[in-house]
C-alpha cells in the first residue's frame, strides 16, 4: 500500500493486526502507551479482545490464556513493565506458546527514565526468566522495519511455538516514518494443540509442569533442539560496505543506523569502515561475525547500553579480533560524531595491527 | 458381591467426566493425588457432577492453579491448561474473551487466589468476567508443607506462625466473599463448607450454580469452599470434618454473598468480523481523504538531491509544536524526500515544554534524532536559549517574538522574529500559530513545494473550520517574512492591511 | 439383617481408598467399617458389612477419591 507517515507505537499494531492477531491485553507505561491506545481503538472493528490489564502480571498471563486458547495474541511494554512479565515469558516459553510482545526499551535501572535506551538487552536475549528457554528476538531500526518484523514475529512465534519479542528503543515506537503496510493475512484456524472449548481439543492440555525429572529433561531437550533450529535457519542481519573493512561497526536497532552514517563518513576520511546490524538478537548471527573476524581488524560494538551486545559479538569473535565497545544510556542516542571520535581513536590507540589508512576508503 | 445382582443398578459412580485412568499421573493411576480426606477430592467430584448435570463436558475448560490442585488437568477429561500462581484469573479471562462458548472455570487455593492472585481475582470479578471460580480455603497452605495462608485463623499455628497468627504481626483472616461482595459486578458469591453431609450436597449445589450462570451467560461467579487438609491440621479426617464445621465457620460465616442469578443480564457482545478486505479501510491504511473527500495521492515529485534539512521544532505544550513537525513530515514525505519525527514524550511533554525533531532528507536518513539542527523553529523564548547552542553555523532559527533577545542575537545562525503567535490571533485563533510559522519556514527556505504543503494540510486537518484557518495562516505567515525582507529593519506588523 | 431386603448396597474400590474414614462416620445407617487388612498402598480400606445399606448415597459424596465407592440401588421391577 502507499506510504504513509506513521508512528511506531501505532504502526506495530496496524501490524499486528495485518498479521492475524486478534487479541491484545496490556497495561500502559511510557514510550508503549500509544500501543495499548491503538490496540483499544482497533480490535474491537475487526472483532478481537482487547482488555486493559490490572498490571503487566495479568496482561502477561492473559497473554498465555489467548495463546493456550490457540488465537494470535500480543502485549506491548516498556522495561518495567517488561521486568513484571518475566513470570510469564518463562511460562509462555515452557508450554511452548506462541505469541508476540513487544518491548519498547528505556532508561533503567529501576524507574530510570523515559528515554531511549538498549538496557534490557540481558533481559530479552538472555533470557530474564527462570529456567532453560530463549526468546526470539526480532530489532527493528525503523518503523518499516518494526511493521515487517512484527508480522514475522506472528509466524516464528507459530513456527517454533515460542514467545517472539520485538525489541526496540522507545525512539522507534515514538517517531513517525513513512511505511508501506503490506495486504491483510487471513487469520489462522486454532492450531490442533489449543484449547478451545470443544470436543475435538477437550483431550488438550497446556501446561508447563514435569515433575519426574527424565520427562523434563526430555522436554527441556525438545526445547533445545527448536532452539538449535532457530539458530541454523532464522538468524537475520544486513551488512554494509564490509567486504573490503578494516573495521566492522556492530550496533542494533536505531544505533545501526547511526553507524552506517558513520561508515560513510569514515570511508570519505580515508577509513575503510564497514557496518554490521543484527536483525535477529537471538538467535545471533553469530557465524556472519565469525565470518567477518577473517577478514576485519577491529570489531567496535555500539550500543545504547553499557555493554550487553558486545558480550554476544565477543562470543563470535572467539577472541580472534580486538572488539571494542561504545555505549550511550540515560535516554541518550549516540551522535555519528561522537562514534566517528570513538572509531579514529581505537584506530590510534586500540588497534592491535597498525592500520593501513587510505587517503580514500571509498 | 452386590455389585454382581443383576438386580441391582449404580446409582453413584465414578463420574465420566474423570479419565478411566490418570495417564497423566506418573504412578498409582488409579487414585488421586491427594491425601487421604482432602476436600480437594471432594470438590473436583462435586465438580465433575456439576459439567455431567449440565452436560457441558465438551465446553469446558478447566485452569489449574498453583498449590495442591495444580493438577487438577490429570483428573477431568475437560480442556485443561495448567497456569502459574495465582494468575488463573488472568488466564481464565484471556481464554473466555476468545472462546465464548467455552465453559471457563479457575479453580483456585487459599494461597493462590488470596495471596499471590489477589489483584488478578480482583480485578477479573471486578470486569465482571463471565468465569466460574471455585476458591478453596483450607486456612493453610498444604503443598509447601503448613505455611500461614491469608486466611490461617487468628491463633492457629502454621511454621510461619510458631506462636500462632497474632494479628498485629501478621494481620486478620482475609475474607475473599465479603471483599468481592464490595465490587458492583460480580453475579453470584457463596460460601460453602465440607463440614457434614449437608454441607457437601450445598457445596455440590453451589458449585453447580457457578457453572449454570456461565452457561447462561451471566458473568462473574465464586464459591468458597471451606475445606479440611487433616494431613497439615495434623487431624484425622473426622477431626478435620469437625473443625471445619464448628471452628473455620466462625472465621468465615457461610452463606450467599451476592445472588443475581435470577436478574443478571447476559453480558455477551455483539462482535462482528469484518472481511479481511476490509481491514486497510479500517486501520486508516488505504488513501487518505481530506475535508472535500477528494484523494491525495502523492504527484510525480522532484527532490533536491543535495537536501538535508535537520529541524528542531520547540515550545511550549498547546502551541502546536508536535504538529507543527508532523505537517513537515508529511509535506517532506509528500515531496518524495525521506523523513522522520521524533517528538519529545513523556512527563516533560505534560509539564509544559515540548519539542520535537524533524529530517527531510534526499537519502536514508541515519539517526531520527537531531543533535545538530540547521533549523530550528523556536515558539517560546527558553526554547530559544534551549537549542541556540546546538545550531549549526549558518542555520535558520524562527523565534516567536517582534524581536530577538539582545543577547542572542550574536550567535551566528540567523534569528527571524515572527511574531506567529499574535498573527495567529488576529486571524481568530492563537492556535494556528504554528501553521504561521511554517508559512514562514517555506516562504524562507522553499525547502517544500505548496503542493506538498496543501496535501500535508489535506490530510492532517479534518475539519473544514481549521481548514480554512490554516491555509490563512500559512500565507499570513509567508507574508510576514515578505514583509520582512522588503524591510528588514523594523518589521511592523501590526500595519500589514492584511492582517488587520 | 436380610440382604435381600436391603434398598441399596455398597462397592468400594479396595486399591483405590485410602482409608480416610469419612465414609464410615458418614454413613446414616451405619454399615460400613474399615478393614482390618491393609489395600496394596498399605492403607485399610473402607469395606461394606454387606447388609443394611439405603442407597443414600452419602458415603459416595464424602468420599475424596473420584471412583473409591460406587453405590447401587434395587431395581423395582
Amino acid at each position: 500500500m502507499e506510504p504513509q507517515l506513521i508512528k511506531g507505537n501505532e504502526a506495530v499494531v496496524k501490524a499486528a493486526l495485518l498479521a492475524g492477531c486478534r487479541a491484545y491485553y496490556g497495561y500502559p507505561i511510557t514510550p508503549a502507551s500509544e500501543i495499548v491506545e491503538m490496540a483499544a481503538l482497533y480490535l474491537p472493528e475487526v472483532g478481537g479482545v482487547f482488555v486493559q490489564a490490572e498490571s503487566e502480571v495479568a496482561a502477561i498471563n492473559m497473554l498465555y490464556g489467548g495463546a493456550s486458547a490457540g488465537v494470535r495474541a500480543m502485549t506491548a511494554s516498556s522495561g518495567p513493565g517488561i521486568s513484571l512479565m518475566q513470570e510469564g515469558f518463562s511460562y509462555l516459553a515452557g508450554a511452548e506458546l506462541p505469541c508476540v510482545i513487544v518491548d519498547m526499551m528505556r532508561g533503567g535501572p529501576g524507574l530510570g527514565g523515559i528515554g531511549p535506551e538498549q538496557g534490557d538487552y540481558f533481559q530479552i536475549v538472555k533470557g530474564g526468566g527462570h529456567g532453560c528457554y530463549r526468546n526470539l528476538v526480532l530489532a527493528p531500526a525503523s518503523v518499516q522495519e518494526l511493521v515487517d518484523l512484527t508480522m514475522l514475529a506472528f509466524e516464528l512465534a507459530d513456527r517454533y511455538r515460542n514467545p517472539v519479542v520485538v525489541l526496540a528503543d522507545g525512539s522507534v515506537g515514538q517517531m513517525m516514518e513513512p511505511v508501506s503496510f503490506p495486504e491483510p493475512r487471513p487469520v489462522p484456524a486454532a492450531p490442533a494443540w489449543a484449547v478451545t472449548g470443544t470436543a475435538a481439543t477437550r483431550q488438550n492440555l497446556v501446561s508447563s509442569i514435569h515433575l519426574e525429572p527424565d520427562v523434563l529433561e526430555g522436554h527441556i531437550r525438545a526445547l533445545e533442539a527448536k532452539y538449535r533450529e532457530a539458530e541454523r535457519s532464522e538468524p537475520r542481519w544486513e551488512t554494509w560496505r564490509v567486504e573490503d573493512a578494516d573495521i566492522v561497526l556492530v550496533g542494533y536497532g536505531i544505533v545501526g543506523r547511526v553507524l552506517r552514517a558513520v561508515v560513510e563518513t569514515a570511508r570519505r576520511r580515508g577509513i575503510r569502515a564497514g557496518l554490521l546490524r543484527p536483525i535477529t538478537l537471538y538467535p545471533f548471527p553469530t557465524r556472519a561475525i565469525r565470518a567477518l573476524a577473517d577478514s576485519v581488524r577491529d570489531f567496535v560494538v555500539v550500543e545504547m547500553s553499557t555493554g550487553q551486545l558486545v558480550e554476544d559479538v565477543r562470543l563470535a569473535v572467539e577472541g580472534s579480533r580486538p572488539v571494542e565497545t561504545y555505549g550511550r544510556v540515560g535516554g541518550n542516542i549516540p551522535t555519528v560524531e561522537e562514534v566517528l571520535q570513538f572509531v579514529e581513536r581505537t584506530i590510534l590507540v586500540g588497534a592491535r595491527v597498525p592500520l593501513e589508512v587510505s587517503p580514500n576508503g571509498q | 458381591m452386590a455389585s454382581d445382582t443383576p438386580a441391582m443398578a449404580v446409582v453413584h459412580g465414578r463420574s465420566p467426566i474423570f479419565y478411566r485412568r490418570f495417564d497423566r499421573k506418573d504412578d498409582d493411576q488409579h487414585q488421586t493425588h491427594y491425601c487421604p480426606g482432602c476436600g480437594h477430592g471432594i470438590v473436583t467430584k462435586l465438580l465433575a457432577e456439576a459439567i455431567d448435570t449440565l452436560g457441558i463436558q465438551d465446553r469446558t475448560i478447566l485452569v489449574s492453579p498453583v498449590g495442591c490442585s495444580v493438577f487438577g488437568y490429570e483428573y477431568l477429561d475437560v480442556g485443561n491448561i495448567q497456569v502459574a500462581h495465582g494468575r488463573g484469573p488472568a488466564v481464565a479471562t484471556a481464554v473466555k474473551r476468545s472462546r465464548p462458548d467455552s465453559i471457563v472455570v479457575s479453580y483456585q487455593g487459599d494461597g493462590d487466589l488470596a495471596a499471590i492472585g489477589t489483584a488478578e481475582i480482583v480485578h477479573a470479578a471486578n470486569r465482571g468476567e463471565t468465569v466460574s471460580v471455585i476458591f478453596v480455603n483450607n486456612a493453610i497452605y498444604g503443598m509447601t508443607g503448613g505455611q500461614m495462608a491469608p486466611t490461617t485463623l487468628l491463633g492457629e499455628k502454621t511454621t510461619t506462625t510458631p506462636r500462632g497468627r497474632d494479628p498485629a504481626v501478621h494481620g486478620y483472616p482475609l475474607k475473599v466473599c465479603e471483599l468481592l461482595a464490595t465490587l458492583e459486578a460480580p453475579v453470584f458469591l457463596e460460601r460453602v463448607a465440607l463440614g457434614s453431609n449437608k454441607q457437601i450436597m450445598a457445596t455440590g449445589r453451589a458449585l453447580r450454580r457457578a457453572l449454570e450462570n456461565q452457561v447462561h451467560g451471566l458473568g462473574f461467579s465464586l464459591v468458597e469452599v471451606l475445606s479440611p487438609c487433616p494431613t497439615i491440621w495434623g487431624l484425622d479426617p473426622a477431626e478435620a470434618q469437625t473443625f471445619v464445621r464448628e471452628t473455620m465457620t466462625r472465621t468465615f460465616p457461610l452463606g450467599n454473598f451476592r445472588d443475581r442469578s435470577a436478574s443478571a443480564v447476559p453480558q455477551r457482545l455483539a462482535v462482528t468480523v469484518p472481511d479481511l478486505g476490509e481491514l486497510p479501510r479500517i486501520l486508516g491504511l488505504g488513501p487518505a481523504s481530506g475535508v472535500d473527500g477528494a484523494s491525495d495521492t502523492v504527484a510525480p515529485a522532484s527532490p533536491v538531491p543535495t537536501a538535508d534539512h535537520r529541524i528542531v521544532v520547540a515550545g511550549f505544550g498547546g502551541q502546536g509544536v508536535l504538529l507543527l513537525g508532523e505537517f513537515l513530515a508529511e509535506a517532506g514525505l509528500s515531496a518524495g524526500y525521506h523523513v522522520s519525527w521524533l517528538p519529545s514524550y513523556g512527563p516533560q511533554m505534560r509539564s509544559g515544554t515540548s519539542n520535537c525533531h524533524v529530517r527531510i532528507s534526499a537519502v536514508p536518513i541515519d539517526s531520527p534524532v537531531v543533535s545538530r539542527p540547521n533549523v530550528l523553529i523556536a515558539l517560546n523564548e527558553p526554547a530559544l536559549r534551549k537549542f541556540l547552542p546546538s545550531m549549526e553555523p549558518g542555520g535558520l532559527v524562527l523565534y516567536n517574538a517582534d524581536s530577538v533577545p539582545v543577547d542572542c542575537a550574536g550567535s551566528g545562525a540567523g534569528i527571524t522574529p515572527i511574531a506567529s503567535t499574535a498573527i495567529a490571533d488576529r486571524l481568530g485563533s492563537a492556535k494556528v500559530g504554528n501553521v504561521v510559522m511554517l508559512g514562514a519556514l517555506l516562504e524562507a527556505t522553499g525547502m517544500l513545494p505548496d503542493s506538498a504543503l496543501e496535501r500535508a494540510l489535506h490530510r492532517l486537518v479534518t475539519r473544514e473550520r481549521w481548514y480554512e484557518l490554516d491555509r490563512a495562516a500559512l500565507q499570513a505567515g509567508r507574508a510576514a517574512v515578505r514583509r520582512m525582507t522588503a524591510a528588514p529593519a523594523e518589521p511592523s506588523l501590526a500595519q500589514d492591511p492584511a492582517m488587520g | 439383617m436380610d440382604e435381600a431386603r436391603d434398598r441399596g448396597a455398597v462397592a468400594i474400590d479396595r486399591d483405590e481408598c485410602k482409608g480416610c474414614g469419612l465414609c464410615v462416620e458418614a454413613c446414616p445407617p451405619r454399615v460400613l467399617r474399615l478393614s482390618g487388612e491393609l489395600n496394596h498402598c498399605g492403607y485399610h480400606p473402607a469395606e461394606y458389612l454387606g447388609a443394611g445399606c439405603t442407597a443414600c448415597g452419602i458415603c459416595y459424596y464424602v468420599c475424596p477419591e473420584p471412583g473409591g465407592i460406587t453405590v447401587l440401588r434395587r431395581q423395582v421391577a
